[in-house]
């Protein structure tokens, strides 16, 4: 079996495309987004409950891929009880790994950092993302915090 | 069958891109074809030894471009079967072509209340722009469903097709499916009531006689790229009455006969259609395509595509979990196989297929209402030419249960 399929197959991906948490709709979401990929029709959307600065609940549905099912219940656990600004520094930093620019940066990511293995895949860099423009997309729609401005 | 597989040989040799890569398993002509060595040479030799502005000029190298591109469309209509060479009109490709009509047929053919028929396996390119026709003259879109096997309802056709209907937009071979259609019939329903048919041919043109004469439809739009010829160069051929009764696509250089400060006057078919430089390069380069197409023999193309689909189908058969969707036989079928593998998502598969030097097409096939109507967000498809083997069938067979293997658990 190849290296670079055992990298970006991985358990905790495979797991998270099985058993997706945070897979349910939300009722009391502050804000909501959709992510589209119109290239392979992939689409969910992202629910976000906010206390103020802090992300209170967060949860997605839709259909798509492993990597991209896996990457975005993989973003629900990690940015829960997160601040906004906290959550867009993550998204910089994430995307960094997964374009292959911030390799450096894996480290620092939790178990966010299964999805490393997708700088080797350029095509799929879409698929690990979506979720996280669609969060992305949502919290704009409650106003960006000032301190969240791209630092590259 | 040769150790090769199917009627042909093994035809790489033929093809620089896959006679470099001899590992490759590229399994997506569908979405376009590899390239014969004649077709890049005869580009080459054109530029080499004819390049000038076609129709332009009075000096002699004018005049080798403008038989270039006249012996091009010759050579092309004749492959397709159409005796009225000046019928074939040159566009950058299928797309392009089904525009045209839309436009400047549509808008000048299709007022409120009249009826557009298509079907439910129409690629985007052969739904859309009846679709926005529809919405601008304010005329009825109908969608014709399909059987259990992705075959046109032939029967919801003939209900379908009213009065009041205008035209049938249809493809002669599904892209996502493979299926193929029945024109003959389907053109029969139309013209019953008086509207006209017109062929989206992108994935027949290339796998199957076409003779457009005989088939009887109305006009019979094509792409080169997918028969091994260069990108940017397709066509359409169009019933003479309907050319003459249509105004043109775009205005511009060449497709004027006289222009006055208040009016213009047309030129005479095809030009009337071809606004601009043409494309001679790729004109130059489909011929030299269908020249070697007709080298193997249509029939022979066929009947080679039929055998790796018979063959295709039963190895990915013994696969468990594998779901292959449209037309249960081969011969039902062009040299399309599209199919899902459990739940594993089709962009997952071609990645893990993708390793194996296996290219496939995963998605929607530019058929989002057909992929609506099969409950699937997408499939993959292996799609077959002259220069696949058996061997390739076994490499994608190969690879599936590699990919099945990794994401075992979720294979229901």
């Amino acid at each position: 079996m190849s290296a670079e399929l055992d990298e970006l197959y991985q358990s905790i991906i495979l797991d998270h495309n099985r058993r997706p948490r945070n897979f349910r709709t939300m009722d009391d979401a502050s804000v909501h987004a959709d992510g589209v990929n119109p290239l392979c029709g992939d689409q969910l959307t992202v629910w976000l409950r906010l206390d103020g600065e802090q992300i209170a609940d967060v949860s997605f549905q839709g259909s798509g891929c492993a990597i991209s099912k896996a990457s975005a219940s993989l973003m629900t656990a990690a940015i829960k009880g997160k601040s906004k600004a906290e959550v867009e520094q993550l998204f910089q930093k994430f995307h960094g790994v997964v374009t292959g620019k911030h390799p450096e940066d894996a480290a620092s990511l939790g178990s966010l950092k299964a999805l490393g293995g997708v700088s080797r895949f350029p095509l799929r860099v879409k698929c690990a993302s979506l979720a996280w423009h669609a969060m992305h997309a949502a919290l704009e729609q409650d106003g960006v915090p000032p301190d969240a401005v791209s630092t590259e | 069958m040769s150790a090769a597989g199917a009627v042909f040989g093994d035809l790489r040799p033929d093809f620089p891109l896959l006679a470099a890569s001899p590992k490759l398993v590229y399994l997506d002509s569908a979405a376009t074809s590899q390239k014969p060595r004649v077709v890049l040479d005869a580009i080459r030799e054109f530029y080499e030894t004819a390049n000038a502005n076609p129709h332009r000029g009075a000096y002699k190298l004018s005049g080798a471009a403008t038989d270039a591109y006249h012996g091009a469309r010759a050579t092309i209509a004749k492959f397709l079967g159409a005796s009225d060479t000046d019928t074939l009109i040159f566009t950058r490709g299928t797309t392009e072509s089904l525009n045209l009509l839309a436009s400047a047929w549509g808008h000048s053919h299709v007022h409120r209340g009249d009826r557009i028929v298509v079907t439910r396996l129409e690629h985007h390119a052969n739904f859309v722009p009846w679709q926005q026709l529809a919405r601008a003259v304010g005329a009825e879109f109908r969608i014709c469903e399909l059987n259990e096997v992705g075959q046109v309802d032939l029967g919801q056709l003939r209900a379908l097709v009213t009065a009041n209907t205008k035209v049938v937009a249809f493809g002669h071979v599904s892209n996502a499916l493979g299926t193929v259609n029945d024109v003959r019939e389907i053109v029969k329903i139309a013209h019953a009531v008086g509207a006209v048919a017109f062929c989206d041919g992108a994935q027949g043109a290339p796998h199957l006689r076409v003779g457009f004469d005989a088939l009887g439809v109305d006009a019979y739009a094509f792409s080169g790229h997918k028969m091994l010829g260069p990108m940017g160069i397709g066509g359409v051929i169009v019933r003479r009455k309907l050319l003459d009764a249509m105004p043109p696509y775009q205005f511009g250089g060449d497709m004027i006969e006289f222009v006055f400060d208040g009016d213009t006057t047309w030129n005479t078919l095809p030009y009337k259609f071809e606004a601009g430089t043409p494309n001679v390069e790729g004109a130059v380069g489909l011929a030299a395509a269908v020249r070697y197409l007709d080298g193997l023999g249509m029939d022979a193309v066929r009947a080679h595509e039929v055998e790796l689909s018979r063959y295709a189908l039963a190895r990915l058969g013994e696969i468990d979990g594998i779901v292959v969707h449209g037309p249960v036989t081969a011969e039902e079928r062009s040299g399309v196989v599209s199919f899902s593998l459990g739940d594993i998502h089709p962009h997952d598969l071609s990645t893990m297929l993708d390793v194996d030097g296996v290219c496939v097409r995963a998605g929607h096939h530019c058929a989002q209402p057909l992929m609506r109507a099969l409950k699937v967000t997408a499939t993959v498809r292996a799609s077959f030419y002259v220069y696949n083997t058996t061997a390739d069938i076994d490499a994608l067979a190969a690879s599936l249960r590699k990919a099945k293997e990794r994401f075992g658990a979720h294979v229901g």
